[in-house]
């Protein structure tokens, strides 16, 4: 009997969360229970009606377990398309709301909790979708091996998305602990904790069982950043909740000391959500895709190992001239800065894997995709370590300078990146001989682009004007602008913001519709792609 | 290259690379974080500091709740034209009690370290109802659901308490009467009891304007009207070798 046991225990969870409901001690964990209860239920019933039985003299079909597991692999790549397509929904309409206020409609969706829904789409649901399908992909290619665990990666599959449903209804109902991007509460979090230890059971299982002798360098960046997530989700969230029925907890840590850890891990769910796993996924697929060895081994043990340990100390960066303690502000700073040389170190061995492939850059758009995403990792690790130095940040810190940074990483470097990647796999996940259309990835690319340039540029002269605001006196040494003089000014900048955001979603809606028709079997008949040539 | 060659045993051996990869990864947090719960210097000595009255608390996770310290922070930093917009920049003292902080990141709105009597009830409770009629081109989102939500004080005892396991000095007694503590200080027509000895500086009002019933206005708006207020800074002298950190 196949997919009973798991019917059974998906339904006794079920059970569970309707208990919860029942006997909840908050309105909150009712409703959050009651949320719990009805995902789990239509997952039992899904389950059922999948439930083989052995009868008759008919052997239950099992499944071909000798090649390499990538069912996981292809709903990953689509429930990464989903998520981002959410993700970067929301993110359009929490900028529409800072432009008019009017599009707030309270109490669920206001702005305050929208923002956290938007960072936790992107970072977590899209960005930890790509992470855990393009892993569990890479790491069976470069070890030939099958994945470790069976059914163990159909576990953190499913578990990943309820831990992402579960966070994302818990902020329009307000369930938060406001530690930025950990907001989830302590019961999504245990449950978080138990996804990951089995991601890395799989992860570091199908690296022991490997048939190379060496562990590709991709996989180095992978397990670092599942190793990594798992310490600082576990020391960042340690809480007592108030009951065991109930959504509130309160933090372990107080003031300064929470701030610090807060920030350590917040920092770090950059260094290593966002930079160590995706710089995996480049260590892979740009190769693949340009048909060219990494640039440098040498370059990329000595990056490696100097990123890994000098990202974790930057996290103080994000409290200058708060009341944390200097000493711990300027060792934040001087590792900040340090830090520009191993992130660089990463785009140089990714720019120069096309060395004696450049041509490609005029033929193939994904390719051309992949690329701008190191420039944009880049740009954005340069802008970083400035940011970090103490007088720069003393304008930048609380304006929206920051936003436009990290809208600079998280567009042009992990989604640009994602999408070369989603780009690559599908084709191969579905035995297709091509892309339906890569003059549409040519155009995703374009409307991506402009998106990026448009909303880092606006944010930029959003960000440097009310920190000058802020601080500007007139000649009897009076402060000359009210607070709200300074946000009235940038309105300008929050729609241009706006539109720049629908750009790149716009490009996205392009991609769902590639990669739909790929799907489909479909292939577009367009020229060959020369546009030099069109050109001229 | 002999690191080269030493190197090629670590990525053959799945043990040492994660061994390895944990140490490089520990060390930072290590050496930043962990001094901070020793070092005497840390936090300054100062005079006020107590912990949130039960309705204070209730406010604070409203706040938390709704998400405000997205756009506001709570954390003056020492330069001339914050000190002069909000006041004396924030002392770590100031949120030692602050399981989470709420210092925030990002002031899209101001900063709110020291909003605390600076407004009237009344404008605080209009401004959350509506905040473009008291300030016509904020950004703000409404609030007025807080006006029509009643606050239940039966549980929050296990909030102090809760609060009380993580280090916040809550005695016995608050803990006990943190239920009537809780509707006192929004009713001041009532016998207050001794609300007042055992919170310092506190505010006892009908926050909401709304002597009928105990609602997440009265919470939140007692929570801002406290924010800033403790710290006796009379007593505090920033030049004091054990306040320089």
């Amino acid at each position: 009997m196949r997919n009973g046991l798991e019917a059974a225990l998906v339904g006794l969870a079920a059970l569970a969360a309707l208990l919860g409901a029942a006997f909840a001690k908050d309105n909150l964990f009712q409703a959050h229970a009651w949320v719990l209860f009805f995902v789990l239920a239509v997952s039992t019933v899904l389950l059922l009606r999948r439930v083989q039985f052995a009868s008759s003299g008919k052997a239950v079909t099992e499944p071909d377990t000798s090649g390499y597991m990538d069912d996981v692999v292809r709903y990953g790549v689509i429930a990464t398309v989903f998520w981002g397509i959410a993700g970067f929904l929301v993110g359009v309409v929490i900028a529409a709301q800072l432009a008019w206020p009017v599009f707030n409609i309270e109490p669920w969706f206001n702005f305050g909790r929208l923002r956290p829904l938007h960072t936790s789409a992107v970072i977590f649901a899209f960005g930890g979708n790509a992470l855990i399908a393009t892993s569990f992909y890479i790491v069976q290619r470069t070890t030939r091996a099958r994945l470790f665990g069976g059914n163990l990666a159909w576990f953190v599959f499913w578990g990943y998305q309820l831990f992402i449903v579960m966070a994302a209804t818990g902020y329009l109902l307000g369930i938060t602990q406001s530690k930025e991007y950990a907001e989830p509460e302590w019961y999504v979090d245990l449950w978080l904790t138990v996804v990951w230890v089995a991601y890395l059971l799989v992860f570091a299982g199908t690296l022991a069982r490997r048939k190379e002798p060496h562990i590709y360098v991709a996989n180095w960046f992978f397990l670092s950043f599942i190793i990594t997530v798992a310490m600082l989700h576990l020391v960042n969230n340690m809480a007592v909740p108030v009951s065991f029925l109930g959504v509130k907890s309160y933090s372990a840590f107080a003031g300064v000391q929470d701030a610090l850890t807060q920030w350590w891990y917040g920092h770090n769910a950059v260094g290593f959500f966002l930079t160590a796993g995706f710089l995996g996924m480049m260590y892979y697929f740009v190769p693949k895709q340009a048909e060219r060895p990494v640039y440098s081994y040498r370059l990329s043990i000595v990056h490696f190992w100097a990123l890994i340990f000098l990202y974790i100390w930057a996290g103080p960066h994000h409290l200058h001239y708060t009341a944390l303690p200097d000493w711990a502000q300027t060792l934040g700073m001087v590792f900040s800065v340090m830090l520009w040389m191993p992130s660089w170190g990463g785009m140089i061995n990714g720019l120069m894997t096309l060395s004696g492939a450049w041509d490609k850059l005029r033929t193939d758009p994904v390719l051309r995709m992949m690329v701008i995403s190191i420039a944009f990792y880049g740009m954005s690790t340069f802008e970083g370590p400035m940011m970090s130095i103490k007088s720069v940040n003393s304008l930048s810190h609380y304006t929206d300078w920051t936003i436009g940074h990290v809208h600079s990483g998280a567009l042009g470097w992990n989604g640009m990146i994602s999408f070369g990647a989603i780009y690559f796999l599908v084709p191969k996940l579905w035995n297709r001989e091509r892309l339906y259309s890569l003059r549409l990835v040519n155009w995703h690319l374009w409307l991506a682009t402009l998106g990026i340039v448009i909303y880092a540029a606006v944010m930029w002269v959003a960000g440097i004007t009310q920190g000058l605001m802020w601080r500007e006196y007139d000649d009897q040494g009076f402060l000359v602008n009210s607070f709200v003089e300074t946000v009235n000014a940038i309105h300008p900048e929050y729609v241009m913001r706006t539109v720049g955001g629908l750009l790149y979603l716009l490009g996205a809606f392009l991609m769902v519709y590639n990669i739909w028709r790929t799907i489909r079997g479909d292939v577009r008949h367009e020229p060959a792609f020369a546009p030099v040539k069109s050109a001229a | 290259m002999s690191f080269i060659a030493n190197h090629k045993k670590l990525e053959r051996n799945l043990g040492w690379l994660f061994v390895f990869s944990l140490v490089a990864v520990l060390i930072g947090g290590i050496v930043e974080i962990v001094p901070l719960f020793y070092l005497k210097n840390t936090i300054e000595k100062v005079e006020g500091m107590r912990p949130y009255t039960p309705l204070e608390l209730a406010g604070r996770n409203v706040y938390i709740r709704e998400g405000c310290y997205v756009c506001h922070s709570q954390m003056i930093r020492p330069f001339r034209d914050e000190v002069e917009r909000y006041g004396h920049y924030s002392l770590a003292a100031e949120s030692m009690y602050d399981h989470p902080f709420q210092w925030g990141s990002k002031r899209t709105g101001p900063d709110l370290a020291r909003v605390g009597g600076r407004y009237s009830d009344d404008w605080h409770v209009q401004h959350m109802i509506d905040p473009q009629s008291v300030v016509p081109d904020s950004i703000m989102p409404g609030y007025s659901f807080l006006a029509n939500a009643e606050l239940d004080p039966a549980d929050i005892g296990a909030h102090l308490k809760a609060n009380r396991m993580v280090g916040v000095p809550y005695t016995d007694e608050m803990i006990e009467n943190a239920e009537v503590d809780m509707i006192a200080q929004a009713d001041p027509d009532a016998d207050t009891g001794d609300l007042e000895e055992r919170y310092d500086k506190v505010n006892i009002r009908y926050f909401d304007g709304d002597a009928t019933r105990l609602t997440e206005m009265d919470a939140i708006v007692a929570y801002m009207q406290m924010l800033g207020t403790l710290v006796d800074f009379e007593a505090f002298n920033a030049d004091d070798p054990d306040n320089q950190r």
